[in-house]
């Protein structure tokens, strides 16, 4: 039984796809039918539907134009909801069943378009139109409308629900293209031994082979790929990728491709980006056809020479009915013998060469297919779709047309020459030149770095003829169909003097759409040159980007995304954070409390409470992530002095130093303290956020500097849990849990460290304050950490002890007015801005950045410098607001960096940096907050407990 | 992305290191004018071509070494300890 043919374009023979396996889908909600083995663009062709969009500017109807990954026309969104994909390219569509497509251009339809008005309009919309009109009253009033009447491809607005991996692979040879060329080439690379990666992007392998009927070492080109490529699965050592694009070349032999999994298989990821390091590449990646320049060029039915011929031997489709075929170069006349025998009427062959082969000649002789020599498509008819071709016969110049001629045909296949697919040659340096034998770029030396061969027909430069119509309205002749750029745009860029080629692209757009420029460079080159009158090579060429073509940012970000976006760093005692209501948030990686909200609390009711608490009584501070560094050796004293603005050779054991380090710059970099352990073992604690950092800057100076001093550096900052209990009954309750530690005030003073045993743990217990209060910073191993926090938590139980988060600690320390660096602090603040210039100046020894202390700059007496600010209750200090002094001349005297209220009495209170601030206190400065204009009284901080009588109880 | 080659890891991919900044750059002693005090801060080099420079392999071994990169075309020239003195190149 004959099976009903699927499409009025479906030849009953021929083509590789399943005649006896019928797909439905839908384009544009009328449904066809395909074939198994089709794609969608092949589909929509066998069912003669012939307009699938409307151009980018003047709305013109656009046909399919080829068969591969340079197609500017057939780009259609796919699938509806959260798996729709936009400007998918119709030729790498794999036909399913009752597929989803629909035109992205066009309104009501891509059949009727009110957008085609803008076709005769289309003087306004020349190069740079957006810089000559819509100025008034700006060009935002219009861009929204423009943009939406272009046409783009919506991009789904639910979440993802597809997984993408990223997954990096490492071998000896990467081959890219497994054509007859690549399966050779990586044939010979494993049987050598190599670990090879063959990259096809489609999904079988072969390439044009497939499909030709050409014959590779005397067997059937199907045949022998099958062979080959069995024997390439059987190989150790070779990984097949197929659906897979190389997109991307960098620097040293890394390469990223994109493989894409359709159709999709549940359980697996939807894409894989991976990132592949070679030994050396190969470049089998062949050639993209180029296009004929002559007026309106652009209709459906004009499709690429390649492209009709793909579609006729692979998948069994007519282009037309009556086919007429132009081109410049000798790869058509295959074609036109391919369809004369599939029964489709061909008109004859426009070559614009004076001559062709003899063997040519008589081919087309026999089969009865009259070739024009010198002669060239000149202008075109037809509303929506292809009528007529006229043709005209060059001069001997090739600069004028003798004689015309129209003939009536519904498929044109055009030929205007081949580029070398060598985008992945250029991405990563590699350089080119046009050469005017073969219209197209062709590398001109090996790569600078990368080990890269070109082979097979990317390694080709076939001579061609003209390929430019001398004649006819350049306005109407394209250059870029994706973009709409025409030939009169670059007349208009050059006129206007924008002349080189990096001008003249981003004036007109021109190879500037998602294709690349993939079927519009090469003709841009020729064309440009002659307009200049110069040679072609001298004009260079534009940088070709990575990716090749689009990928998906979802397969980029792999399962990089929601909680693994970022490591994230667990304090000893989250659990417990966690089960008692703390609102945890971010900090350097560090997922940290920042309140303990009680029932009905929000998070700055909470905060009062828990500082108003610790000024009470006592308040429990996981300080875990404090950095904490062990330097030992007999150097190590040495090593360390030469970091800190303070003097450490005076250091006694037990006795805590609250040190400044500085980069060299002399602004300040962390703050901390110092501790001796035993001689030549000393231990430092760095800000949170710094705890890498520091211990980094603490190797580099040992390595590269000063590699001679004997010394050994430990970060141990994950190895202690460190717990805070600060506040007035802090003694009393520490007293209670068992301990080694006498805690009486005269054997443990302020600014003082006990090592002993605490619960029966090694412990190492700090008297050192960042809330202003009396307080035990208390060190465990980090396991015990747990066991220690709920061990205070009882003990502390009658006199209500809770944990405080880091809101309520910082907002303890604004009230002592203590140094938070980063905060008050930027990489310009130098120690005597922060009140610690004497310190630094008191030391004779070198350390890191005292030089530069001595700097004119840094010796300025109108530097910004660390003051207070109060004002009258009621108001806020808002974080950034800039102040001005009274006399002042500039629009900026200082800004304020850290601010809140005071935690028992709620008037407002802030930090802030004001030029010569030490000689302002006691002055109003006013505060500007955008609009908002108000005035504080500049103090000398701290707010609270001036006398710092509390944290040495 | 480089595939730098660690002196004591092998080749690794750049993410690994860190960079650090021109090599063999002598700090000045403390009695050093302001002029040579601020070039050795912020006075650099920027030669199209061979560059001496630092690097450190952050998240592998964590040595500091020297290395020679082309800086037109990433090729990496030489790679040697820190501490050593500087290599001489073969013109080219």
């Amino acid at each position: 039984m004959i099976k009903p043919k699927t499409g009025p374009y479906r030849l009953t023979q021929g083509g590789q796809i399943d005649r006896t396996r019928t797909i439905p889908f839908r384009f544009n909600n009328e449904t066809y039918t395909g074939n198994a083995g089709d794609t969608l663009a092949s589909a929509l062709l066998a069912n003669g539907v012939r307009t699938v969009s409307r151009s980018f500017k003047f709305h013109r109807p656009r046909g399919m134009f080829s068969c591969g990954m340079e197609e500017p026309n057939g780009l259609l969104q796919v699938g509806t909801g959260p798996r729709a994909t936009p400007s998918a390219r119709a030729p790498f569509v794999e036909l399913t069943p009752n597929l989803e497509a629909f035109s992205q251009s066009g309104w009501p339809g891509v059949a009727f378009d009110v957008g085609r008005a803008l076709d005769f309009t289309a003087p306004m919309w020349a190069a740079g139109f957006y810089n000559k009109t819509f100025i008034w009253p700006n060009w935002h009033t219009y861009e929204a409308a423009i943009r939406r009447m272009a046409g783009l491809g919506k991009a789904p607005t639910e979440p993802d629900p597809d997984r993408y991996e990223v997954r990096n692979l490492h071998c000896d040879v990467l081959v890219i293209g497994a054509g007859v060329t690549g399966l050779k080439a990586a044939l010979e690379a494993a049987h050598a031994g190599a670990r090879v990666v063959l990259v096809e992007q489609d999904r079988l392998l072969g390439g044009q082979a497939l499909w030709d009927g050409s014959v590779v070492e005397s067997s059937p080109a199907t045949d022998w790929i099958g062979a080959r490529t069995h024997e390439l699965d059987e190989l150790p050592g070779v990984t097949l990728l197929r659906r897979t694009t190389a997109v991307g070349c960098y620097d040293h032999n890394v390469l990223a491709l994109s493989e894409r999994n359709h159709p999709p298989r549940a359980g697996m990821p939807r894409e894989r980006y991976w990132i592949a390091r070679a030994g050396r590449v190969v470049l089998a990646t062949g050639a993209i056809e180029q296009p004929l320049i002559f007026g309106h060029n652009d209709r459906p039915g004009i499709m690429l020479a390649g492209a009709i011929r793909q579609y006729l031997l692979r998948y069994g489709v007519a282009p037309g009915r009556r086919v007429l075929l132009a081109a410049n170069n000798e790869s058509v006349y295959g074609l036109a013998k391919e369809l004369k025998e599939a029964g489709v009427k061909v008109l004859g062959v426009v070559d614009s060469r004076h001559d062709v082969p003899e063997a040519t000649r008589a081919a087309m002789q026999s089969l009865s297919i009259e070739i024009s020599l010198g002669s060239i498509p000149v202008d075109t008819a037809g509303f929506s779709a292809l009528r007529s071709v006229t043709v005209g016969r060059l001069s001997n110049d090739g600069r004028r047309i003798n004689s015309t001629q129209t003939l009536e045909c519904d498929a044109l296949a055009v030929s205007g020459g081949w580029s070398p697919n060598l985008h992945l040659f250029a991405q990563a340096g590699g350089k080119l030149a046009y050469d005017p034998v073969s219209g197209s770029l062709q590398p001109t030396a090996p790569h600078p770095s990368i080990e890269i061969e070109i082979a097979g027909s990317a390694a080709l430069a076939i001579p061609i003829g003209p390929r430019v119509s001398p004649v006819g309205n350049t306005r109407r002749q394209w250059v870029d169909l994706l973009h709409d750029v025409t030939v009169a745009d670059l007349e208009l860029a050059l006129r206007e003097n924008y002349t080189s080629v990096e001008h003249v692209k981003r004036y007109t757009t021109v190879g500037m759409a998602a294709d690349q420029g993939k079927t519009s460079a090469a003709a841009t080159l020729g064309i440009l040159a002659r307009i200049r009158g110069i040679p072609a090579a001298e004009l260079g060429h534009t940088t070709l980007r990575p990716p090749f073509t689009p990928v998906t940012l979802g397969a980029i970000a792999g399962r990089d995304i929601g909680e693994r976006y970022a490591p994230s760093r667990l304090l000893p005692i989250h659990a417990w954070h966690a089960r008692h209501g703390a609102l945890v948030r971010d900090f350097a990686g560090w997922q940290r409390p920042v309140a303990y909200m009680e029932s009905g609390e929000s998070r700055e009711m909470a905060t009062l409470r828990e500082a108003r608490s610790v000024r009470a009584a006592c308040g429990l501070f996981d300080a875990s992530p404090l950095g904490k560094i062990e330097v030992q050796g007999p150097d190590a004293l040495e090593f360390l002095d030469r970091f800190y603005i303070n003097d450490l050779k005076t250091l006694q054991p037990g006795r805590v130093r609250y040190g400044l380090m500085l980069r060299e710059t002399g602004a300040i970099f962390d703050d901390g303290t110092v501790v001796m352990l035993a001689p030549g073992h000393f231990l430092i604690t760095t800000t949170s956020g710094n705890a890498e950092r520091v211990y980094a800057w603490l190797e580099e100076w040992r390595q590269c500097e000063w590699p001679r001093l004997r010394v050994a550096i430990t970060a141990v900052t994950e190895q202690w849990a460190t717990i805070s209990l600060a506040g007035p009954r802090a003694r009393a309750i520490l007293s209670k849990l068992d301990s080694s530690i006498d805690l009486t005030r005269s054997e443990f003073p302020h600014l003082t460290m006990r090592t002993g045993r605490l619960l029966n743990l090694p412990t190492r217990i700090y008297r050192v304050s960042f809330t202003g209060e009396l307080t035990y910073e208390i060190n465990v191993p980090a396991a015990a950490g747990p066991r220690l926090w709920e061990a205070l938590l009882e003990a502390g139980a009658p006199e209500e002890l809770k944990p405080l988060g880091l809101d309520a600690l910082l907002q303890l320390r604004l009230e002592k007015g203590f140094l938070h660096v980063g905060t008050e602090t930027d990489a310009t603040t130098v120690p005597a801005d922060v009140g610690w210039g004497k310190v630094a100046a008191q030391k004779a020894s070198d350390f890191v950045g005292k030089r530069s202390l001595a700097l004119p700059e840094n010796l300025r007496s109108d530097r910004l410098q660390l003051v207070g600010l109060t004002m009258e209750p009621g108001r806020i200090f808002v974080v950034g607001s800039h102040l001005r002094l009274a006399d002042s001349r500039d629009p900026s005297d200082g800004w304020i960096t850290s601010a809140g209220t005071m935690a028992s009495t709620g008037d407002p209170i802030a930090l802030a940096m004001l030029r010569a601030g030490h000689q302002q206190i006691g002055t109003e400065v006013t505060v500007q907050d955008g609009d908002a204009v108000t005035h504080a009284r500049v103090v000398s901080p701290p707010f609270f407990d001036k006398s710092g009588g509390r944290m040495h109880a | 992305m480089l595939r730098i080659p660690c002196p004591y890891c092998g080749l690794r991919d750049e993410p690994e290191f860190t960079f650090g900044g021109p090599a063999h750059v002598a700090r000045p002693p403390l009695t050093a004018d302001d002029a040579t005090w601020t070039d050795y801060l912020f006075g650099r080099d920027n030669p199209a071509g061979a560059h001496f420079e630092r690097w450190s392999h952050a998240y592998g071994c964590g040595q500091w070494f020297n290395m020679v990169r082309n800086t037109l075309t990433h090729e990496i020239v030489a790679v040697y300890a820190m501490g050593e003195p500087k290599p001489t190149l073969s013109s080219s």
